[in-house]
């Protein structure tokens, strides 16, 4: 191996290169290897940055997205939060991961009545599927009125359960489509 | 908080769960504040705290009444304020007769409903009457209880049918609010805190001194809690007694003061504003229940009247707008604006009784949002048992959580319980678009809305809501197109018109601009609000959620502001955008004295501005913003013209803060103790219990332990609290699938003192089964001083710390036992919250069994506590004592 290596030039000496770095210590660049200095961050390459929010509590730490190629690939604390001024605790310094974990689901599953595996169906024909079992459950759980006659307008067959993850706009949907379809059993998180 | 002088941190380990909101404590600490932190547990946030005090779980009414009661016996209530701004001075009506005077129960009690009638806690009216309800008069707190109607003041207060109200500015008569909550409190001593909270006297000195010393005109106190305290059957009154104890000390619409709410999910806030809840519509209008809500006019009429005060009597117009938003051109005057569109409630409906519906095979379908039931709710053991008598079910998801895989490998399937062959529930697995893969906003616990910006498109066949809803929606539209079917004409009628981009899919800025609402007639048609207060109740203008009215003022989106904080003020007005009306401290011109100047040069905030004749500060008044302080307009007027100069609480029914709630809650006009629906003590202030109008469930499968003074309470001996940790978030959806932090945190564990360990003969890092009435989990032993043993009432009572993170499963990274497996179904009557933050238990060395062998446990304990469907589940502890015929309690039978 020795026999490869160029010759060392007296600059490259270590106690040199510490006094001519100012690294006194020797923790600092007269000790960092080529290939160290050769890696830069990933947040230095992405294509773009993209202002975001941490999905995890309700803090609302600001987050930094940072893409190349189309994939995120880094996010970070956002210093010009007033919120959380850059910072990002242990489940917001993992949400890359979040995106990116290798146990993320990306198709649709679909176990049939008995069965004991899970089959793919593609997106459309769930959606198709799912549209088809609510309104048929709708017609056959439909109250119209109550005992006393008064106007109930509702089916108590259909509930759901899910949203304080979810975004504003996405449950104002959510509650406008159940409520019009006379689903009152619409619930999350904030009743638990 | 940064602005505190004081800040107690209460049911809430805001450290290890909301770290980095936690900066904020330590800058306050940093420049000088006292931190004090109350818990069961001593935590991190203990750890950097003045001073750590251990609290027997469940007890904190006692606590925050001694300190109410130590503050008036001591004459150190801010006189100024409380006589100006709460409702102190206000007379409650002859009929009133208080827990105190009763042995227990509050006036009004229904033995046959094991609910209160309220009408006797109403304020007094001039010619010897009562200040009711609008509308149909005083509801029944059985029927506001099943409509959770305490959730619906989440932006302004309950109703009265005037604020004509009678005062004694002396606070000498004993009918005044002031006069009744001394009394009522009289017997909460710093003696009677240590029996049953087990807090030793000078440590309870030292909390109430350093509060009541970092309060007044120069400083101010903060409360934080979270979970810790809304968990309880007794949960609202938790919160109830510090905002008591808050109004006291003048700590709320100032900087540093009031009561932070820690909520745990990104948008959960946003949830409850725009509801995805049973009983709310959006801006927190109550869903319309049958009987009550029968038509429009009947709803308008009840949920406010035009005689109250302030701006909640403007309620008309906040409904009508909305459902102009969801029907347009079909909400026509002619037909009460589509009001008979909308569904009816008929009892509660919330996310417990569903489980119970599907138990009784009443419910057929269930979607499940990014919401892990089977893991996260109370009694996973009858979440996973109601999904199996589903006929459909739709998760949507990142990961396979336990809630889409229980059919195949959960824990029913290992007890035997269930067979996959025979279970014919189908389910929908559908994955879901992350945070970075969608655009839109959250709303965080200080109610300020953030915008986030799409980065990546979401991968393979995953999902926003917002696409799939948008296309569910579609498609049954498409389906149902033509029908003639009276039911379906909200559905088509549905404006469902949203912009699409080049997929088809919605553009969430422009269901943000339906939120925030149009005007939709006149030379301004179809250009967007600015303010609520452009809401009309004629049809002329819509908004889907008219607190929101204004983040998309002038066609902008707010939400997205993002000018860097170092650019601007404290208050940081121009990043993101905050409800109502870009308010960030509300009620905040309680934050100037009665003739409008601040009360001090350092708690400076909004203030009076004689040349301008308006309020100005560091913030958006929350208040008329050209009302002079003294200002004293007829209270006749109603609304928002009858808020006179000294009326900081523009959204309650009289314009001031109320220390006695003459009506709203269902459990009593005061915040008072009762035990757990499990608790190993004895309540010492009273023969009653547990709280008489608490909504217990009777049912086979939700037995629950007997309490202290029963035959039977030695089996489950021991406390059990479940928490959180930093590395995971909630029933772990979104922590056990990524390895870096199932790798910080992998396994499930219980926290145990040294004295318990020694006293069960647990190892530390051994096995441990905990055992409660609905079933048993096993969980790793950390003997840890961190747990403190209590000396509550003369015995010793030991608490266990369970985190709720694992479930059973095999999809996740890391799995375990699952915490609220032990947990039975008990719930607060305001808000229909579950109690999970205390209940009973035994535990013993050693690994669970499996298989059937587990419910054999479960069940050998049951037999020998004795535990029936009726253990622990009595409204009226002893009927007797109360006056009350015991044949006339019906819980039973409910």
């Amino acid at each position: 191996m020795l026999r490869n290596m160029a010759p060392r030039s007296f600059l490259q000496w270590p106690v040199v290169r510490q006094v001519r770095t100012g690294d006194l210590l020797g923790r600092g660049p007269s000790v960092t290897s080529p290939r160290t200095k050769a890696i830069g961050p990933r947040t230095a390459t992405a294509d773009r940055v993209v202002q975001s929010v941490c999905p995890y509590c309700a803090v609302g730490c600001g987050q930094r997205v940072y893409v190349k190629d189309e994939k995120v690939v880094q996010i970070e604390g956002d210093p010009d939060s007033p919120i959380s001024r850059g910072r990002l605790c242990p489940k917001g310094s993992a949400s890359e991961q979040l995106v990116n974990s290798p146990g993320r689901q990306t198709r649709v599953l679909y176990r049939a009545p008995r069965s004991t595996e899970w089959e793919h169906l593609d997106l459309a024909t769930a959606v198709d599927m799912i549209a088809d079992r609510f309104i048929e459950t709708r017609r056959r759980t439909w109250q119209q009125e109550d005992e006393a006659g008064r106007l109930v307008r509702r089916t108590m067959g259909i509930a759901s359960l899910g949203g304080a993850t979810l975004d504003n706009e996405e449950n104002y949907l959510i509650k406008k489509l159940f409520t019009a379809a006379g689903a009152v059993q619409t619930e999350n998180q904030a009743r638990i | 908080m940064a602005n505190a002088d004081c800040i107690v941190i209460q049911g809430s380990n805001m450290a290890e769960c909301h770290p980095v909101g936690f900066q904020w404590v330590a800058e306050a600490k940093a420049r000088g504040a006292k931190v004090i932190h109350v818990d069961p547990r001593f935590t991190r946030t203990s750890a950097v705290a003045d001073k750590h005090i251990p609290i027997r779980a469940g007890s904190d009414v006692v606590l925050l009444g001694a300190l109410i009661n130590y503050v008036i016996t001591n004459d150190l209530w801010f006189k100024e304020y409380v006589s100006a701004y709460t409702n102190a001075a206000t007379l409650v009506h002859d009929d009133y007769r208080d827990a105190e005077d009763l042995g227990g129960l509050f006036s009004g009690f229904d033995p046959e409903t094991g609910a209160y009638d309220k009408a006797s806690w109403a304020y007094a009216e001039g010619e010897g009457g009562t200040i009711d309800e609008p509308g149909a008069g005083s509801e029944h707190g059985a029927d506001a209880s099943a409509r959770a109607a305490g959730h619906t003041f989440g932006s302004g207060g309950p109703a009265l049918e005037h604020a004509q109200v009678q005062r004694d500015d002396t606070l000498q008569d004993p009918r005044t609010v002031f006069q009744i909550v001394k009394r009522h409190y009289a017997r909460y001593t710093p003696e009677m805190v240590q029996d049953m909270c087990g807090i030793e006297v000078a440590d309870f000195e030292y909390l109430a001194r350093t509060i009541s010393e970092n309060s007044g005109r120069d400083r101010t106190t903060c409360f934080a809690y979270a979970v810790g305290w809304t968990q309880h059957s007794l949960g609202t009154q938790f919160i109830r007694a510090a905002a008591i104890l808050q109004l006291l000390l003048g700590n709320v619409g100032r900087p540093g003061s009031g009561i932070m709410a820690l909520r745990g999910h990104a948008s959960i806030q946003g949830s409850t504003d725009i509801p995805t809840l049973f009983n709310l519509l959006p801006g927190y209008l109550p869903m319309p229940s049958a009987g009550r809500h029968d038509t429009l006019g009947d709803y308008l009429g009840a949920i406010a009247s035009k005689k109250q005060k302030g701006y909640w009597a403007d309620a008309d117009a906040y409904t009508i707008s909305l459902l102009k938003a969801w029907w347009g051109e079909a909400a026509r005057e002619e037909n009460d604006w589509a009001y008979d569109y909308l569904p009816r409630l008929t009892g509660a409906h919330g996310t417990y009784e569903t489980v119970m519906g599907m138990l009784a095979d009443e419910v057929e379908g269930y979607f499940l949002l990014g919401q892990n039931p089977a893991v996260g709710s109370a009694h996973g053991r009858m979440q996973r048992l109601g999904m199996s008598h589903l006929k459909w079910l739709v998760v949507r998801d990142l990961n396979l959580i336990e809630s889409a895989t229980w059919w195949k490998d959960g824990p029913e399937i290992e007890s035997g319980e269930l067979r996959t062959e025979d279970i014919e529930t189908e389910v929908f697995f559908l994955p879901a678009a992350s945070h970075v893969e969608k655009a839109g906003s959250f709303t965080q616990t200080q109610r300020l809305l953030q915008w986030r910006h799409q980065a990546v498109a979401p991968p393979g066949e995953c999902q926003s809501e917002l696409q799939f809803f948008f296309e569910l929606g579609q498609r049954i539209r498409e389906k149902l197109a033509g029908s003639d079917d009276e039911r379906d004409r909200p559905l088509l009628d549905l404006t469902w018109d949203y912009p699409t981009d080049e997929h088809g899919d919605p553009e969430p800025e422009a269901v943000l601009a339906e939120i925030n609402g149009r005007h939709l007639d006149g030379p301004d048609a179809g250009k967007p609000l600015s303010a609520y207060t452009e809401l009309r109740p004629d049809g002329s203008t819509s908004a889907g959620c008219w607190i929101y009215t204004g983040v998309y003022a002038d066609g902008t989106n707010h939400a997205a502001n993002r000018k860097p904080g170092r650019e601007q003020g404290p208050a940081a007005p121009e990043w993101g955008w905050a409800w109502p009306a870009n308010r960030r401290i509300l009620y905040n011109r309680a934050s100037a004295d009665p003739q409008g100047k601040p009360w001090s040069e350092r708690k400076k905030y909004i203030w009076w501005d004689e040349d301008q004749r308006r309020w100005v500060g560091d913030d958006v008044p929350d208040f008329p913003v050209d009302r002079a302080p003294g200002s004293q307009p007829d209270p006749a007027l109603g609304g928002p013209a009858a808020l006179s100069g000294d009326d900081p609480f523009i959204m309650q029914a009289d314009g001031k803060g109320w220390l006695f709630a003459p009506t709203g809650l269902v459990d009593g006009p005061l915040p008072t103790h009762y035990e757990a629906q499990e608790s190993p003590v004895a309540n010492a202030l009273y023969t009653q219990q547990q709280s008489p109008a608490r909504l217990v469930f009777p049912r086979p499968d939700n037995l629950s332990a007997p309490s202290a003074g029963s035959s039977g309470a030695d089996v489950y001996p021991y406390v059990f609290t479940t928490y959180r940790l930093t590395e995971h978030h909630t029933a772990g959806g979104m922590s056990r699938w990524l390895p870096y932090l199932s790798e910080l945190q992998p396994e499930m564990f219980c926290e145990v003192s040294p004295e318990l360990a020694a006293e069960r003969g647990l190892e530390p890092y051994g096995w441990a089964t905990i055992i409660s009435p609905r079933s048993a989990i096993e969980a790793k032993v950390i003997v840890t001083e961190r747990m403190t043993p209590l000396a509550v009432g003369g015995h010793t009572v030991h608490q266990i710390g369970l985190p709720y993170h694992w479930g059973v499963g095999k999809n996740a990274v890391v799995s375990g036992d699952a915490a609220n497996d032990l947990l039975g179904v008990t719930l607060d009557p305001n808000v229909q919250i579950q109690e999970s933050k205390v209940a009973s238990c035994d535990i013993r060395p050693g690994r669970r069994p499996r298989g059937a062998d587990l419910l054999a446990l479960v069940a050998e304990y049951q037999a020998r506590a004795g535990t029936t469907i009726e253990t622990g589940n009595r409204a009226v502890t002893d009927p007797a004592a109360e006056g009350i015929d015991p044949g006339t309690d019906s819980t039973m039978e409910d």
